[in-house]
């Protein structure tokens, strides 16, 4: 199979891009970028956040016009004016944050990006088609609401093959995959790949890459820095490349602080029904985290995860105030500023509109977290409660510095930093408390490496301290490197921890899938 | 073929800061066509219109009797339309007050003395928060829509008002007009120079008001709080801030405004309760909020720019025998394009048609 691409791939290339260059104002996000894709070519497009990828493939995909530079799409020089024109040269895209009504069937939201009118069943036996061809089983009639994160990244996939395109672009695509969900999404494109098509494949995960792709072009600071075949790499080569320095490795020194120690938060018997259409209702969820302990909690996207932060953090409240106790205390009828009182700090996972206001400053958005803890500091005037500036500032200096946080102006708007440069600077809020709990809801979630490692050693240096961490991600690697004990979020449910020392990924991977409380149940009977 | 509004990345801060101007620009124009249309000199008519008001003492006076209501009122409108609460009502908050006012006055005539007028302007407050915490509450209790019950809880006022003062407050002397007693003396907001004019100390509490709110909202955590649950409802729970509690504080703040710029409008201008004791300020005081960008200082300003409107309505039905309620289409078209402007700030137009779309694939 690889000689037919080869053979095909000999002749010209599909996609050439010459110097293609976007200049936002004062910054250029692409500078002068040379990319050229074979037929039948897995390619990585591989660089930190703000590298300038996304910018990149907007101007492919024709959503963006560059400001200088030229497109060749099978040897004949385009101009890429919008996605439909993308769409009918035959280039598609999947994008990292789906675009699907949840209040549709699959075959609806299908039928939405469709340019003719087409009748509903025949797109749903195309669907079928498809889904069969290529291992994306699908049930064109489910509604969008009830189907979970991978499977509405196969729906997207099968809109996009709709298309028939000779060229995909896939974003960032197994960020929100368990790894045996992975694994069938890496078939799906070995297969597509073996008919002659090609794919641009954007990731930070490197061992994937290294796994999947045939060539590698290596971003950083919207320029191109190297080219490469990922599979002559490895990982922390790769890694180099895209950060121009080596990665920092996580320090962890084994925990100090004696077992014996009662929790410093505890979760008991949490049950929850939904709150909304899609919403995940949550059953009988116990947890307890020691002091100078991180608990990794893993799960797919849309598991509970939410719902769960939203309990422990108080802002949505409990039945009975026992559910969740904080440093020993009763919660679980307390608000968020009082569970904060007590010292515990929580990090939500959408930044923007829930851990930070997007249009206001970063001075203001550092006293959101912060004007019931440290109102003796940031408030002054008694009951007035007027807003002291000059400490806000002080402190947000304090914090962009412990961070590392980079940014464009003195005091820009939260919208204005790039999602890593935020994260820092919202854990970098919480962190400077000295919380004694911390609860941090996908720490990492489209952070460059740089960045990622950086909060990493962060939340284990807090824990070491003497304060107890609940990390919930999505990213395993993330969890394994921080982690003392791990447990998995299914259906609303969550499993048993189990310590790091006794984990694997195949392990976590089946807890991830329900699978592994079910052994467990069939082994506890069996003895 | 459609319009489309497309989201600009970056918005200019210069335009945002010149919007209401040109919002003006474009209404003088736009007046300038309308009366043209009306076969009148376009010059002429925008003159008597604007400037001429201007021309004398009793009418700067007259200019500051029309923009005390409205500044008062959309002082309060901005608490709640900054924290995302619409309230359409506050000319039934408005009414409300001036009835809740004028019980002294009207129920006990003989009660007189310094201590009235306070407990008056008192009562009148708490007439328009009274009435302001109905839509609050269905709002917090119910998931109600809020600038429906709030606009028709207006209609239900203006009822009510006409049935109290037809009613059982009609003054028995009054050869059966519809009107109370005149208020005494001790009831009347006096002028504040009243060798000159008319215009009362109601002004002067609409500017001590838009300087307390501005404080608020600049320097205070409750203005923080406004802002925040604003902008990001779910960033303000986060924070810890409570949608509801702020849902009634919103209202109530805007309705005592409101309370009290109608009973300072009774007391103060009128002497009276009659069946009709505004010409529309809590619907105008909608469009002061916005002309003035939600900020209580350029409330002041644009407070002052809509009372123009009303002056100019009443002299040009006199100089040129156009009706007053022109003056309601003038301030239709000062709404009309701050909200335009305010939208191409953030958005700006693309035309696609399927022939362009047809044109790209060609190509």
């Amino acid at each position: 199979m690889t000689s037919i691409s080869d053979k095909n791939g000999a002749g010209h290339s599909l996609l050439e891009a010459a110097g293609l260059t976007k200049i936002f104002g004062s910054l250029k996000a692409c500078d002068g970028i040379d990319l050229t894709i074979g037929t039948g070519e897995i390619h990585a497009l591989l660089g930190e956040n703000g590298a300038g990828k996304s910018t990149l493939v907007k101007m492919l995909f024709g959503a963006l016009q560059p400001t200088s530079g030229e497109i060749g799409w099978k040897g004949k020089a385009v101009a890429v004016a919008n996605p439909a024109m993308a769409r009918s040269l035959g280039i598609g895209m999947v994008f990292q944050h789906f675009s699907l009504f949840d209040a549709l069937t699959a075959a609806e939201n299908i039928a939405l990006s469709l340019d003719e009118k087409t009748d509903l069943n025949t797109i749903a036996a195309k669907a079928r088609d498809i889904g069969r061809t290529y291992g994306l089983p699908v049930d064109p009639d489910a509604l969008v609401g009830d189907l979970s994160v991978g499977e509405r990244q196969r729906i997207e996939i099968i809109r996009c093959l709709l298309q028939n395109p000779d060229l995909i672009i896939l974003d960032e695509p197994t960020s929100v995959l368990t790894p045996q969900e992975a694994d069938l999404l890496f078939v799906t494109l070995e297969r597509l790949k073996s008919e002659g098509k090609s794919i641009l494949y954007i990731s930070h995960r490197l061992e994937e890459v290294r796994r999947l792709c045939d060539r590698a072009t290596v971003l950083r600071h919207g320029k191109v820095v190297g080219q490469c075949d990922p599979r002559q790499e490895t990982a922390s080569s790769l890694a180099r490349m895209m950060v121009g320095s080596d990665i920092h490795v996580i320090e962890r020194r084994p925990n100090a602080a004696p077992a014996t120690q009662s929790a410093l938060i505890e979760v008991n018997g949490l049950s929850q029904k939904p709150r909304g259409p899609f919403s995940v209702p949550l059953h009988d969820i116990r947890l307890a985290v020691n002091p100078g302990e991180i608990l990794g909690i893993a799960g797919v996207a849309g598991n509970g995860q939410g719902e769960l932060f939203e309990a422990i953090s108080g802002e949505v409240l409990q039945e009975r105030p026992d559910i969740v106790r904080i440093r020993g205390k009763d919660t679980g009828r307390s608000g968020i500023s009082a569970r904060r009182r007590l010292g515990a700090a929580f990090v939500p996972e959408e930044r923007l509109g829930h851990g930070a206001v997007p249009n206001m400053s970063l001075t203001d958005n550092l006293l959101l977290s912060r004007y019931a803890t440290d109102g003796k500091v940031f408030l002054g005037g008694g009951a007035l409660r007027l807003l002291q500036q000059s400490s806000l500032v002080l402190a947000a200096k304090r914090i962009v510095a412990q961070m590392d946080v980079r940014k464009s102006a003195e005091n820009p708007d939260a919208s204005a930093l790039s999602g890593g440069n935020l994260q820092k600077f919202l854990i970098g809020r919480e962190l400077d408390r000295n919380p004694a709990v911390l609860v941090v809801n996908q720490p990492t979630w489209g952070v460059d490496a740089g960045a990622a490692a950086h909060i990493r050693q962060a939340l284990v240096d807090l824990a070491r301290s003497g304060s107890a961490v609940i990390v919930i991600s999505q990213d395993l690697d993330e969890l394994f490197e921080i982690s003392d004990r791990i447990a998995a979020m299914v259906h609303g449910r969550l499993s048993q921890s189990v310590p790091i020392e006794a984990m694997n990924m195949e392990r976590a991977g089946l807890m991830m899938g329900g699978a592994d409380a079910a052994l467990a149940h069939a082994s506890a009977g069996a003895a | 073929m459609r319009v489309e509004l497309v989201r600009r990345p970056q918005h200019s801060a210069l335009f945002s800061a010149l919007s209401p101007f040109i919002a003006l620009f474009f209404t003088l124009i736009a007046g300038a066509i309308l009366f043209a249309l009306l076969g009148k000199n376009p010059v002429l008519a925008l003159y008597s219109y604007f400037v001429e008001p201007l021309t004398e003492i009793w009418s700067w006076h007259e200019l500051l009797v029309k923009a005390a209501p409205l500044i008062l009122i959309a002082v309060g409108l901005s608490v709640c339309f900054l924290s995302n609460n619409w309230n359409i009502g506050a000319e039934g908050q408005l009414i409300m007050g001036g009835i809740a006012g004028s019980i002294l006055p009207v129920v006990f005539p003989d009660f007189q003395g310094w201590y009235v007028l306070p407990v008056m302007l008192l009562l009148g407050m708490a007439g328009g928060m009274a009435y302001a915490a109905i839509p609050a509450f269905l709002k917090v209790r119910f998931n109600t829509n809020e600038i429906l019950t709030s606009l028709m809880l207006v209609y239900v006022a203006q009822l009510f008002l006409d049935w109290i003062v037809r009613g059982p407050w009609r003054n028995p002397q009054g050869f059966n007009f519809p009107e109370t007693v005149q208020f005494n003396a001790s009831a009347i907001l006096p002028e504040i120079w009243a060798s000159s004019g008319r215009a009362h100390w109601g002004f002067v509490l609409a500017i001590v008001a838009a300087l307390l709110v501005w404080f608020m909202l600049s320097r205070t955590l409750n203005g923080f709080e406004i802002k925040v649950l604003g902008r990001s409802a779910r960033a303000g729970r986060f924070a810890g801030f409570s949608a509801g509690r702020l849902t009634f504080f919103a209202f109530l703040v805007s309705g005592a405004l409101a309370g009290l710029a109608g009973i300072a409008e009774v007391s103060g201008a009128v002497g009276q309760l009659r069946t009709t004791i505004s010409p529309g300020y809590g619907f105008t005081a909608i469009i002061v909020a916005f002309l003035g960008r939600l900020n209580p200082l350029g409330i002041v300003a644009a407070g002052l720019v809509l009372a123009l409107s009303y002056l100019g309505g009443e002299a040009a039905q006199v100089s040129l025998g156009i009706s007053e309620k022109s003056a309601r289409i003038f301030q239709g078209i000062i709404l009309f394009f701050v909200l335009a402007s305010d939208t191409l700030i953030y958005y700006r137009i693309r035309f696609v048609s399927r022939h362009s779309d047809a044109a790209a694939k060609g190509a």
